[in-house]
């Protein structure tokens, strides 16, 4: 059998966490809300079925808490997603593992970590246009297939997900570990690739002046892709946290600022006027040229207040909250999202992972029987001081 | 007749000593054996004032009659000192109003049809037209806001013009309408001994440029004290200024004194030597201060600023500006000045609500600093009331609150500044060019009411002095982190300051408390 965390239908206890989690009370208690009025429970179920030929299974190693995860168990994920999903299925789509079939190129027993998108090569079908050029995150097949609707690994029926003991995989989402990357720094590989393929989404020029919004770990990865792939100039971060303040200077960032007084610092960085409205947030006339949103959304009216006039607002990350597009309009900025990875993202994240300042980001590893711990943890990492949480299925008996 | 200044030995029969504390106050006992440095009494004001304008401006020092040098057809520029003293502002009307209306009356007489009125602000904010109407009255500001009467703009580069340049090198640039005039008046209010005189128009209407060559840490670190002229790195260099001013243009300085009536009948208490306090003087402090203390912060600040001084005036002086400054400094520190026998372990100073530049406005971290390691700190002559290597300790909540249309630059200065360095020299060197020129403070100096951008830096500036000659410096009730931020401690009560300062000062330190305002200014021997 397969011990797996299941998230299953009910509307009841998605509505309670949604709405408990939009107060702001509940915000702050938002961890102990996911673990334990979430539609999550802890099962023992038959491990799933190949769906066909070029699959495996793969037993997880560490399989990370990612923060659309977060955004599920407390139910600020947008509600868009549901046609894109099937329950029940077992989250977890940040995994190093092995892998327990042969497959051509690929024995029984190699340490791999996964891909998640379920494009239209797991799935069996004629390639879209997306899948065509490379870049199976803009599959339109997600639905379709021989397996059932998911757009990753983690949200689909069919496949498992990492947060269990055995999923199954196709074997082009895998992508073989070399022995130099160790666990912990392999299963950050995936958001590693996300970061790669966020800061490809806009051209950077060189020199360019760029604010990361947000310092978790999306944001921090975020910040030592720009400093690894592209020329950018200065790199500020908005950070929250002391840890997170240190670990962005290591990244790469040239200045860390408050979230509070982040447009205040910007335009003393990049000139222009700051203007004050008579509500809401101050903001800039003038700014950097990029912005990165890498908080799920929270904060990316920051991003959109203190980009110059016709600069580009990147999204990052699932995102859960409002904003007012008026800057958007007013100062013709470029909004362009980014969602997982294409292309050769994986392949030079894995180059990446090798050498970047990864050390201590994953230090917390739970077992899947403490999931309502992990859970909670992950939800509070920033003010525990942590990054990455992770699941260590083996761990159980 | 008034009686001179006193230094009081606090022994056991020493009743609590009032001590400022922002908007606020308190009694507190000090140590046996401290001493209290109060100013002289106040000095009686002159009676029937219009008519000692009258004969100032009629029997000018070094100048012919102001009457005499009026003509048709002349250009005329009255400039007057701006709202950063007198402080409290002074009841209305306004010495400067008097004044103003008077000098106006000759110049209708004699024909003079071209007249401009420009405030002195310098790199301060511009006065507002309700602060400009407070200050030359209701007759002037109608006939004059706001074509001809305005608020001087050290960035307007069109309307400056530069002078020349000192033997030291030093520019001296200057608002173009008074520099192009055939005669500037200029009517001035002296709080302390630091301003009018030299300092008036080679100041009150600069720039930048010429500005920076005075208002730096070395200038100021030697300049003990800036309200001792002769011994005043600044004032030198104001002096040099003004020599070369005479030379090109014609200036009428028309200079004023103020009393020590500071604080108007309600809270007359704080006016007075404690131990003189009558039944009345302690049923007002009791009422005034449940009442200060229970008040919402807001309501506190607009019930101070409110408040407006029933100063006497002790002296009108017209005429050449050397000539009239010497009275002038005579008369600050007949009222002002008390001999003191020698510096101190510790130096206590209680820090009012108000200092030059939050008038109707905030008092920031950096505004306290300037207060009191700047402004208070050098309320002496001969050696600072505190022995170099000693402890200062202050009486103010330092909040971490600023006015954002006041003093933009001065929230970055606090956030970004004082984070990375609290070292004068550091900071001149990184960031003073920075934010001297950054284009969004110059356009809220010039079209908001903003200091200019380099303004926080000069406040820094101000306690560069105080900074080197101090060992530590401890606030009483301060704000921890703002104090921490900007290179202090602070104390919850002045035993625990005390405590604080014996690490420094040792276990029976001497103590010399500044009692201010009414201003004191020691003539430490």
């Amino acid at each position: 059998m397969n011990l797996t965390l299941e998230y299953h239908r009910s509307p009841v206890r998605y509505m309670t966490t949604r709405t408990a989690t939009g107060t702001s009370v509940g915000g702050r208690a938002s961890g102990w809300m996911a673990a334990n009025l979430s539609p999550l429970r802890l099962l023992n179920r038959p491990e799933p079925r190949l769906p066909g030929a070029g699959w495996t299974r793969v037993r997880p190693r560490l399989s990370g808490i990612c923060g659309s995860d977060l955004g599920l168990l407390t139910g600020r994920n947008s509600p868009y997603l549901s046609a894109l999903i099937s329950l029940p299925f077992t989250p977890g789509h940040e995994v190093v593992g092995d892998t327990l079939d042969d497959l051509p190129d690929l024995p029984k027993g190699t340490r791999v970590v996964l891909d998640p998108v379920l494009g239209c090569v797991p799935r069996g079908l004629e390639p879209c246009a997306g899948c065509a050029a490379d870049q199976p995150s803009r599959c339109d097949h997600i639905t379709a297939g021989r397996v059932s609707a998911g757009m990753q690994t983690g949200y689909c029926a069919d496949t498992g997900g990492g947060w269990s003991r055995v999923f199954v995989a196709h074997a082009s989402q895998l992508h073989r570990v070399p022995d130099t990357v160790d666990d912990e720094r392999a299963v950050l590989v995936e958001p590693l690739a996300c970061a790669i393929h966020t800061v490809r989404r806009a051209p950077i020029p060189d020199g360019a002046s760029v604010l990361v919004v947000g310092a978790g770990t999306v944001g921090l990865l975020t910040t030592m892709a720009l400093r690894e792939y592209t020329k950018a100039g200065p790199i500020y971060v908005i950070a929250r946290y002391g840890h997170q303040r240190e670990l962005a200077r290591e990244a790469g960032a040239t200045e860390v600022l408050a979230s509070d007084r982040a447009a205040r610092a910007l335009r003393r960085a990049t000139g222009g006027f700051l203007a004050r409205p008579e509500r809401g947030s101050e903001y800039l006339l003038g700014g950097v040229d990029l912005a990165f949103d890498c908080t799920a959304g929270s904060g990316l009216d920051t991003a959109l207040r203190v980009v110059r006039a016709g600069g580009t607002v990147v999204m990052s990350g699932m995102p859960n909250a409002g904003v007012d597009l008026t800057p958007l309009w007013f100062r013709e900025l470029n909004l362009v999202g980014a969602y997982c990875s294409g292309g050769h993202d994986f392949p030079d994240a894995l180059a990446l992972a090798q050498s970047a300042p990864l050390t201590g980001y994953v230090d917390a590893v739970y077992p899947l029987s403490r999931w309502r711990d992990a859970i909670g943890h992950a939800s509070a990492a920033g003010r525990l001081g942590s990054v990455k949480v992770a699941f260590d299925p083996t761990k159980d008996q | 007749m008034s009686r001179p200044g006193f230094v009081l030995e606090v022994d056991e029969r020493t009743p609590a000593l009032l001590m400022h504390e922002g908007e606020g106050f308190r009694l507190e006992k000090l140590p046996l054996g401290s001493r209290v440095i109060y100013p002289p009494e106040s000095l009686p004001g002159l009676r029937d004032l219009d008519a000692r304008i009258r004969h100032a401006l009629a029997n000018p020092l070094g100048r012919e009659p102001l009457h005499e040098l009026l003509r048709p057809g002349m250009r005329l520029t009255i400039v007057f000192d701006d709202l950063s003293i007198p402080l409290p502002p002074m009841r209305t009307p306004d010495i400067r109003q008097r004044i103003i209306e008077q000098v106006l009356e000759l110049a209708a007489a004699k024909g003079v049809d071209d007249v401009e009125l420009i405030a002195g602000n310098a790199l301060h904010r511009r006065m507002t037209p309700a602060e400009l109407k407070r200050t030359v009255g209701e007759r002037v500001f109608r006939s004059f806001f706001p074509r001809h009467l305005r608020n001087h703009d050290a960035e307007d580069k069109a309307n400056l013009t530069e002078i020349g340049q000192t033997r030291h090198g030093e520019v001296v640039e200057i608002n173009r309408r008074a520099a192009e005039s055939d005669l500037i008046v200029y009517v001035n209010v002296s709080l302390t001994a630091m301003s009018g005189g030299p300092k008036s128009v080679s100041v009150g209407l600069a720039s930048y440029r010429s500005l920076k060559h005075h208002h730096n840490v070395h200038t100021l670190r030697h300049s003990k004290s800036f309200n001792d002229p002769p011994n005043s790195a600044m004032h030198h260099s104001y002096n040099r200024m003004a020599g070369l001013l005479d030379e090109s243009v014609n200036i009428f300085q028309i200079e004023t004194t103020v009393n020590n009536d500071t604080f108007p009948d309600y809270v007359g208490f704080l006016n007075k030597r404690e131990w003189e306090w009558n039944l009345k003087d302690q049923a007002s402090y009791l009422a005034v201060k449940r009442a200060n203390d229970l008040a919402p912060p807001k309501q506190r600040r607009q019930i101070w600023h409110r408040t407006a001084a029933p100063y006497g005036v002790t002296s009108v002086t017209a005429g050449d500006p050397i000539q009239v400054h010497e009275v002038t400094t005579r008369h600050v520190l007949r009222q002002q000045l008390t001999e003191v026998d020698g510096p101190a372990d510790i130096g206590i100073f209680g820090l009012p609500y108000i200092c030059p530049y939050n008038v109707n406005s905030i008092m920031n971290p950096i505004l306290v600093m300037s207060l009191g390691l700047g402004y208070f700190f050098n309320l002496y002559r001969g050696q600072p009331i505190v022995r170099p290597g000693g402890v200062a300790i202050y009486y103010h909540p330092v909040r971490n609150e600023f006015h954002p249309v006041h003093h933009p630059s001065y929230i970055d200065f606090f956030e970004e500044v004082l984070a990375e360095t609290t070292d004068p020299v550091a900071i001149e060197t990184k960031f003073e060019e920075q934010f001297a020129t950054d284009p969004w403070y110059i356009h809220l100096y010039r079209n908001s009411y903003a200091y200019h951008g380099v303004h926080p830096l000069y406040m820094w500036y101000w306690g560069a002095h105080a900074m080197e000659h101090l060992g530590d410096v401890i606030f009483v009730g301060g704000n921890r982190k703002t104090t921490e931020r900007m290179g202090f401690r602070s104390a919850s009560t002045l035993d625990d300051a005390l405590e604080m300062a014996r690490e420094r000062v040792g276990r029976s330190p001497s103590i010399n408390y500044l009692h201010a305002p009414p201003l004191t200014m020691a003539d430490v021997r």
